[in-house]
């Protein structure tokens, strides 16, 4: 018996199954056309309708039939154009006559699997609920018995250190006279190098995952940032590369360029080297990513255009994998001994290198071998709440560590073994999730982060991106990113103006400056930044505060 | 806002001008207890400066078990002294005040004095660990030339009911604190001064940084580095960490607790050593508000101010004598034939140091180096 699907749409979605509905009214819109044009989607479509009025004019009632065919706008009940609920199409509309409205009852991810393929993003976790983060408060305010400062006033020295640092005891000094100690010159002891930095640095994004306005946009503001406002904030470049005139020039020394699995850019980064003019502030070594952690890198065919091909040193248009390991190396002894001394190396032990992993119950071992590792810059651990252009659903959603109780649980072992100033620990994943950028980088700091990184604040904050953790949006792996932020499709990121992205930046951290110093001036921090001072911190719940073993408020 | 009263003098004096110089820095509540410490002793201790001396409080049971003690560790008693106690009112009566001075165990006679060293600090933690919980056992300091007192109450009273003012207690160097308006649970090892190997030092306001540099302290596996009932004790620590530790010049401990910013280390002719310096150490930067005063074991004293000076601090005096006090009535008091005029006020950048028997006084400040000098 033929099946009766085709007749009665059994087989269709409902639009109730979808996590945004497009409301539509009619009686708003103008049909301009602007909407459906610009969906990202295409979720939305013009379409016809046929309209039966019935009306009655006259002294005596005369019902008449009147028949028309008008144009509306319809949702798509297609789950590959499901509405994202970006709202550009609010966002275009002239006359307020559409927007999408969030349904908690949908049901998306039980369909978003056609194709046995399941549903992969770009994006954040989706939990909107409040992090560990924002469950912190600052409660150890001076008050009479100790003055507090003045965030306005006083002086604030805001600066952190990425760089091993040696123990006291094993720095080489002689007596240079009576009263003077110098640095032994003659000394063959290694220095490892070290930078004095912004304690909040934005955190690696690619070019190629970002668009090239969004990442010379990023790259402009950091260069104002150390060069006009004295402010000495980095980026790290993300994995694939960096446009080879920014290698060869005096602000290359703001950049930490990232080396991955994919190993995407380092040749073009290598022959550079003869031709720079200055050294990166330090090198990253991304071993995982806290948003798809243990997982591997994907630039889409689609985004690899002439200019990512030229950094990346690749054909265009193909597919660019990064393996979720480093496939050369078969262990963490190898791994540090090959990777770390092999980029110290490049640049004549005059660089950082550091590490990154996601978020992980193992992190605290991977701490234990680079404590003893004499080369090992840094730690940087990206928690679960870390954004990504590209993964599975699942591995955004479920996989991964909060970063809160790992820095935590981190520094606690480096305090025990008496090495917390030696291996500054670099905390992200989540940083002002709620938009609390300032209290969340403070908190970190003081559950012992020596710096924090951020990535996803800057993409909504610096340009407008509409992502968030009710999966609105979170299409950046498509290259169809309505802001222009995460395409290569220049119809798209022609929207974006890199010089106003740069301003933002630089709004951002001169924002985030002031309100850093409304957090430590209160607490009495001013001189050196309050890392570990975890006194100062509590949580409004009992067991976030016996996890991280800081006083409980109610 | 504590009151800090340390006199450094060529001769002998009575804690009693130290105690008269908290008096007229009286401000507020004081009842939260007096510390004293005394250095290069006078009277009748000036026979036993190789002998360390025990400093303490124990109940009638705690005395004898520390007696037990000493001897099974083979410290053999020499001398042994006890505070005429007079009692006063709103001072609780404890039954044992004592200074016992010992001769070390006959295996340790003839070893250096960092062993020596050793050996009384874990002698002295031992006995502490003993008397902790019930508190029948209080000790403050086990060292040479060292004597410590302490007790909850205001300081002149505190000086009747140690009958300080009768006694003929005396030494060369002797500080003196008088905690004021705190409103935290008093306890006996939370008093200033506090002393360890030699250093010791006295601070007032609070030490705001106190988790970082208390975890930092703890983790360099030195044994005495442990309890910090007071936020303030960090202080000492780090000056013996700084100076008998690692070896830097006292003036540095200056750069440890108040590091300069990079800009201005770049002028010092010390730079590469300080920048590192400072990146090392960091975790011992105090952010204040504290004026500290402290003293070496070679007899030199010391203020330093908080990289803000949010405390007061004055140093004054006459050659022979010189007095660091937290406030100018206090110098006033402990020494008024001074021309005032030469008094010194140690700003942010800078570090006074009284030399060993308080010949000169010296200035030294993180930018310019030294600066001044008053013999």
């Amino acid at each position: 018996m033929e099946p009766a699907a085709r007749l009665d749409q059994n087989h269709e979605l409902t639009l109730k199954d979808f996590p945004y509905i497009i409301r539509w009214r009619d009686d708003r819109c103008k049909r301009c056309g602007r909407c459906t044009a610009v969906c990202p989607m295409l979720s939305i479509y013009p379409s016809v309708k046929a309209k039966r009025t019935v009306g009655s004019f006259g002294p005596v009632p005369n019902p008449k039939v009147e028949r028309s065919v008008e144009t509306v706008v319809k949702q798509s009940t297609n789950i590959a154009n499901y509405c994202t609920g970006c709202a550009t199409c609010s966002l275009v509309c002239p006359n307020e006559a559409i927007e999408p409205e969030f349904n908690p009852a949908h049901k998306f991810l039980t369909h978003k699997n056609t194709g046995g393929h399941p549903y992969t993003r770009g994006g954040r976790r989706n939990d909107p609920l409040v992090s560990t983060l924002d469950r912190l408060k600052f409660t150890r305010i001076s008050m009479l018995t100790d003055p507090a400062l003045d965030a306005g006033r006083h002086e604030f020295r805001i600066r952190t250190y990425l760089g091993r640092i040696l123990p006291p005891d094993e720095l080489p000094i002689i007596a240079a006279d009576d009263d003077r100690l110098a640095m032994d010159k003659n000394s063959t002891k290694f220095i490892p190098p070290v930078r004095e930095i912004y304690p909040v640095m934005i955190g690696s994004m690619s070019v190629g995952a970002l668009s090239p306005t969004m990442w010379e946009g990023l790259a402009m503001g950091i260069t104002y940032l150390n060069e006009v406002e004295k402010m000495p904030v980095v980026m790290c470049s993300g994995e694939g590369g960096m446009p080879l005139r920014l290698l060869k020039s005096r602000f290359i020394k703001y950049f930490i360029p990232q080396i991955a699995s994919g190993y995407f850019g380092w040749d073009e980064i290598i022959r550079a080297i003869p031709h720079m003019v200055e050294d990166p502030c330090a090198i990253e070594i991304k071993y995982g990513q806290g948003a798809k952690p243990g997982d591997g890198g994907l630039l889409m065919a689609h985004k690899v255009l002439k200019l990512i091909s030229e950094i990346r040193g690749v054909p265009t248009g193909v597919d660019l994998p990064s393996p979720p390991t480093h496939q050369t190396k078969y262990s963490i002894e190898e791994a540090v001994a090959k990777m770390i001394q092999s980029m110290y190396m490049a640049w004549g032990f005059r660089v950082p290198v550091y590490p990154k992993i996601s978020g992980s119950k193992t992190a605290k071992a991977v701490l234990n071998n680079l404590v003893r590792n004499p080369f090992a810059a840094a730690l940087s651990i990206d928690g679960e709440d870390g954004g990504t252009g590209a993964a599975y659903n699942v591995s955004m959603d479920k996989m991964g560590h909060p970063i809160a109780s790992n820095i935590r649980d981190c520094y606690l072992d480096l305090v025990k073994a008496g090495k917390q100033n030696e291996i500054p620990l670099i905390a992200a994943g989540g940083v002002g999730k709620k938009g609390n950028l300032a209290a969340n980088a403070a908190a970190l700091i003081m559950l012992g982060a020596s710096a924090v990184s951020i990535g996803k604040y800057m993409m909504q904050g610096a340009a407008g991106c509409l992502g968030d953790e009710n999966n609105r949006c979170n299409v950046c792996n498509l290259g169809r990113c309505p802001r222009g932020i995460t395409t290569q499709d220049p119809k798209l990121y022609r929207r974006l103006d890199s010089e106003k992205v740069a301003e933002r930046v630089v709004e951002i951290y001169k924002s985030l400056d002031v309100e850093l110093k409304k957090i430590f001036a209160p607490l009495g921090r001013s001189t050196e930044l309050p890392i570990g001072m975890s006194d100062a911190i509590s949580a409004d719940d009992p067991a976030i505060a016996k996890r991280l073993d800081i006083s409980y408020v109610c | 806002m504590c009151r800090l009263s340390a006199i450094t003098s060529g001769e002998y004096i009575s804690p009693m001008e130290n105690v008269l110089s908290l008096e007229t820095m009286k401000e507020g509540h004081d009842g939260s207890g007096m510390g004293l410490i005394l250095k290069d002793l006078g009277g009748e201790f000036e026979s036993y400066k190789k002998y360390p001396i025990l400093s303490g409080i124990c109940s009638k049971s705690g005395m004898k078990e520390l007696d037990n003690f000493m001897s099974a560790a083979g410290f053999k008693s020499v001398h042994s002294w006890h505070p005429k106690i007079k009692p006063v009112t709103g001072v609780k009566l404890r039954d044992c005040y004592f200074a016992n001075v010992y001769d070390y165990p006959d295996e340790f006679q003839d070893k250096s004095i960092t062993v020596k060293e050793t050996l009384l600090l874990d002698t002295r933690l031992k006995l502490r660990s003993i008397g902790q919980e019930d508190e029948s056992i209080i000790v403050f300091s086990f060292y040479p030339d060292i004597l410590t007192l302490k007790e909850v109450g205001d300081p002149l009273q505190l000086s009747e009911f140690f009958g300080l003012d009768t006694s003929l207690l005396k030494a060369k160097i002797i500080l003196a604190q008088g905690r004021q308006n705190t409103n935290y649970a008093i306890n006996l090892y939370a008093c200033h001064p506090f002393f360890i190997q030699g250093y010791g030092s006295m601070t007032n306001g609070e030490n705001r940084a106190f988790m970082p540099i208390r975890d930092y302290l703890t983790s360099r596996g030195f044994p005495g580095y442990i309890c910090y009932n007071s936020d303030s004790e960090g202080f000492t620590h780090i000056l013996h960490y700084t100076n008998k530790v690692l070896g830097y010049p006292l003036k540095y401990y200056k750069d440890v607790i108040t590091p300069l910013k990079k800009e201005e280390i770049e002028g010092r002719p010390d730079k590469d050593f300080v920048m590192y310096m400072k990146m090392c150490l960091r975790f011992l930067c105090i952010d204040g508000p504290n004026c500290v005063i402290g003293f070496t074991p070679d007899g030199s004293c010391f203020m330093v101010q908080d990289a803000k000076k949010l405390r007061p601090g004055v140093v004054g005096g006459v050659p022979g004598k010189y007095a660091l006090v937290s406030e100018q009535c206090g110098l006033n008091s402990a020494i008024s034939e001074r021309d005032p005029s030469t008094d010194i006020y140690p700003m942010r950048y800078d570090m006074v140091i009284v030399s060993p028997q308080a010949k000169e006084v010296r200035v030294w400040n993180q930018l310019q180096g030294w600066t001044k000098t008053m013999n």
